[in-house]
């Protein structure tokens, strides 16, 4: 007899994501994703000057902030046809490039290792035999039998303390769990590490953006970095040479643990290459432009359709029809007034119409975008299969490398159709990560050439006409495609819609009744115990969900804790 | 040579009263000037960005929106025992993983040595930039009370 699971809501994201299953003979046989909290940024910026949307938009989101920032000036500025200058586009590569590798290193650590290692395992492990695992995988210093002692005593003090905190919604025990003591603590005294990384990463953020955690330094035109070396309060020699030092003490924790780590826990838990396949058309921008124009890209972008990479089909700039006609939202399954069926984001509407959960009808706040009438996932996934596919060395590289490694450890070869997956996902996130971070040290280097040869310039001003104009930004964010869509009248905001990547990945079933990522990946997953559904988590966080900006808040209070109900 | 301390402005500016403590902030800025060891910042909702800022103070003092269950406008100041609580989201209506944050930084060993809340529970979270008017009369004690904490920690400021 079939059975309703509902996690409500799915911990260590950022916002309120609802799932429903219905397990049948210990798989899932039919899921729904719901975006819990309503979101309006739309309503919000009606009427406001574009050269602040970004301020705004910024706002939607405690995660994404630079993301948010850097697409709403790039959809202004695609509407005003405004180029920019070299050096700005360098800054903010750069910016959304540190900003990424600090994410992907916080998701895959601190916000879904817990759904693969057992922290009170970890405590029970011989750090010496440890030490060997980890030098086996890598030639990182800090692999030393002291180092695992260390942070197996300060595991301990904290497990024992009683304020389990960060570690208090893990599985502990579940017989999904299966890495081998030692794994465990590799990964957990890694996990702490990676804070200290994080931290070192997200200050190249900081320094940009002029003020943290809000960056300020970007504007319709350019960015408000001025740049000269003689004057302390720009962005100086020293303060560039600062950045070098971060982005290469950043490198050897990625290669030397993140990328082995990442290969260990898919080749210990090779059945996950297996699971949570999901909708495997995939769209993603190309982004890092390299030239005023936005036309020319370090890293590339398209559309695959049914994982084939023959059908790789390029979006060559950030203007290009191919992508900008192909974006529709439907309404059809969301708590918004349908209307006259799935409309374009330039006419795109926003009006609540809740109605309570239905399995068949409307039961959530997201609504669900496709591309040319199909479902597509976004992600890390998408852009590594696209950047593979469109021929870019380096992630053919490192989409190598992985594999061999994991095939290496596995024991048995594992191919590349293992990457449509729940651990494929990690894998991809983690090659992105590598990518991005050897693509931060070219731009840094684009940028002092620039300088060399004498242009300081970082700002065009735009003009706005009378008329109605339209544009829209795409960006690669760190959870997928982010596209913001904007009329402009009188140099006043007509109508501005965000389609966020939970969107594409998170949405609900489609006019014909088609499931979102989220949904589809869940189909046939395995739940050993639906008390206790790690599995579905496992899948729900491969995506990284970010909820926040995919939809806001309604419901306030008595949601904070985490419940699993059983039917 | 004194101690660091942290007044954080928290929420999100575009749910009404939900972006008090942002506000908040913005005021103790507008109105009065600080020593070099103290830091106004604008949180906003942001979670993992803010370990580094957290990190580098020794003292803590958070304002933001606070559901207890009292009537909208009720001030609010929490220190002690209720300071997790608040963290764990069951007060705070947005969900920024403070709690998380904390935990991390006591894992690391650079928690801060004390954290006070002052708060408003809010009377309106509706989807605007404004504040409600009940609220919005309601800046200038929040001001006041972040003010106190500050004098008790050694810390005179002065108006602009």
């Amino acid at each position: 007899m079939a059975q309703r699971i509902t996690v409500d809501p799915i911990t260590r994201i950022e916002g309120h994501l609802r799932v429903d299953c219905e397990v049948d003979g210990g798989k899932v046989t039919k899921a729904w994703a719901s975006g819990q909290m309503w979101r309006g940024i739309e309503l919000i910026l009606q009427g406001k000057d574009p050269r602040d949307a970004w301020v705004f938009t910024q706002r939607i989101c405690g995660v994404c902030t630079t993301s948010h920032a850097i697409t709403s000036v790039r959809t202004v500025e695609n509407a005003l046809k405004l180029e920019i200058p070299l050096n700005a586009q360098y800054i903010r590569n750069m910016i959304q490039g540190a900003h990424a590798v600090h994410d992907h290193i916080v998701h895959f650590y601190h916000l879904s290792a817990l759904d693969f290692v057992d922290i009170v395992s970890a405590l029970k492990a011989d750090p010496a035999a440890t030490a060997k695992l980890a030098q086996s995988l890598s030639d990182w210093p800090n692999n030393s039998v002291a180092d695992f002692a260390t942070a197996q005593k300060r595991l301990a003090a904290f497990v024992n303390s009683g304020q389990l905190g960060i570690f208090g919604s893990g599985y502990w025990g579940h017989p999904a769990m299966k890495l081998p003591p030692e794994a465990n603590l590799m990964a957990a005294t890694h996990y702490l590490q990676a804070l200290d990384y994080q931290r070192r990463i997200n200050k190249v953020v900081a320094i940009l953006g002029s003020k943290t955690p809000h960056i300020q330094n970007v504007a319709v035109g350019g960015v408000t970095n001025p740049i000269n070396f003689d004057s302390q309060s720009t962005l100086t020699l020293e303060k560039l040479m600062y950045i070098k030092t971060l982005i290469g003490e950043v490198g050897d924790f990625i290669t030397k643990v993140y990328i082995p780590d990442v290969c260990a826990v898919g080749a210990l838990y090779a059945d996950w290459t297996a699971i949570g396949r999901g909708v495997v058309n995939y769209l993603t921008t190309p982004d890092m432009p390299i030239d005023t124009k936005g036309t020319k890209f370090a890293l590339p972008g398209g559309y695959i359709e049914n994982a084939d990479f023959a059908t790789f089909k390029p979006i060559t700039s950030f203007s290009d029809p191919y992508f900008e006609q192909g974006v529709k939202e439907s309404t059809k399954h969301s708590w918004y007034e349908t209307g006259s069926g799935p409309l374009h984001p330039y006419k795109g509407e926003t009006k609540p119409q809740y109605t309570d959960w239905q399995d068949d009808g409307k039961y959530s706040w997201i609504k669900t975008p496709t591309f040319y009438d199909k479902r597509a996932q976004v992600g890390p996934l998408a852009n590594v299969l696209a950047m593979y596919a469109a021929g870019h060395a380096r992630t053919k590289f490192w989409v190598g490398e992985v594999l061999n490694t994991v095939s290496a450890i596995a024991g048995a070869k594992v191919g590349a159709d293992a990457l449509h997956s729940t651990i494929g996902r990690h894998a991809a996130r983690a090659v992105r990560c590598v990518v991005l971070h050897e693509e931060l040290s070219n731009q840094w280097n684009l940028l002092m050439e620039n300088i060399g040869k004498g242009d300081t310039t970082t700002f065009n001003k735009p003009v706005f006409p009378k008329e109605e104009i339209r544009g829209y930004g795409v960006h690669e964010a760190p959870r997928g495609m982010l596209s913001h869509w904007a009329v402009i009248k009188n140099g006043k905001i007509e109508n501005y819609q965000a389609v966020v990547p939970t969107t594409w990945n998170a949405g609900p079933r489609d006019e014909k009744g088609n499931l979102s990522a989220y949904e589809a990946a869940l189909m046939d997953s395995p739940v050993a115990d639906a008390e206790q559904p790690l599995e579905v988590i496992r899948t729900m966080h491969s995506f990284d969900p970010c909820l926040a900006c995919a939809v806001h808040l309604t419901d306030t209070e008595s949601k904070s804790t985490y419940q699993v109900k059983v039917a | 040579m004194n101690s660091p301390i942290l007044v954080l402005g928290l929420g999100n500016i575009l749910m009404q009263d939900e972006g008090i403590g942002v506000r908040v902030v913005e005021a103790l800025e507008q109105g009065w000037t600080f020593p070099d060891h103290v830091s106004l910042v604008d949180g906003g909702t942001c979670g993992m960005d803010m370990l580094d800022i957290i990190a580098s103070h020794r003292h803590m003092v958070v304002v933001d929106a606070v559901k207890t269950g009292a009537p909208p406008t009720t001030l609010v100041r929490l220190e002690g025992d209720a300071v997790p609580a608040f963290f764990k989201g069951k007060l705070s209506p947005h969900q920024v993983g403070l709690s998380d944050l904390l935990a991390t930084l006591r894992l690391q060993g650079e928690g801060p040595e004390s954290t006070v809340v002052i708060g408003c529970v809010p009377a309106g979270m509706r989807i605007t930039l404004d504040l409600t008017p009940e609220v919005a009369a309601k800046v200038p004690d929040l001001v006041r009370m972040v003010l106190d904490e500050l004098r008790a920690l050694g810390v005179e400021p002065a108006p602009r």
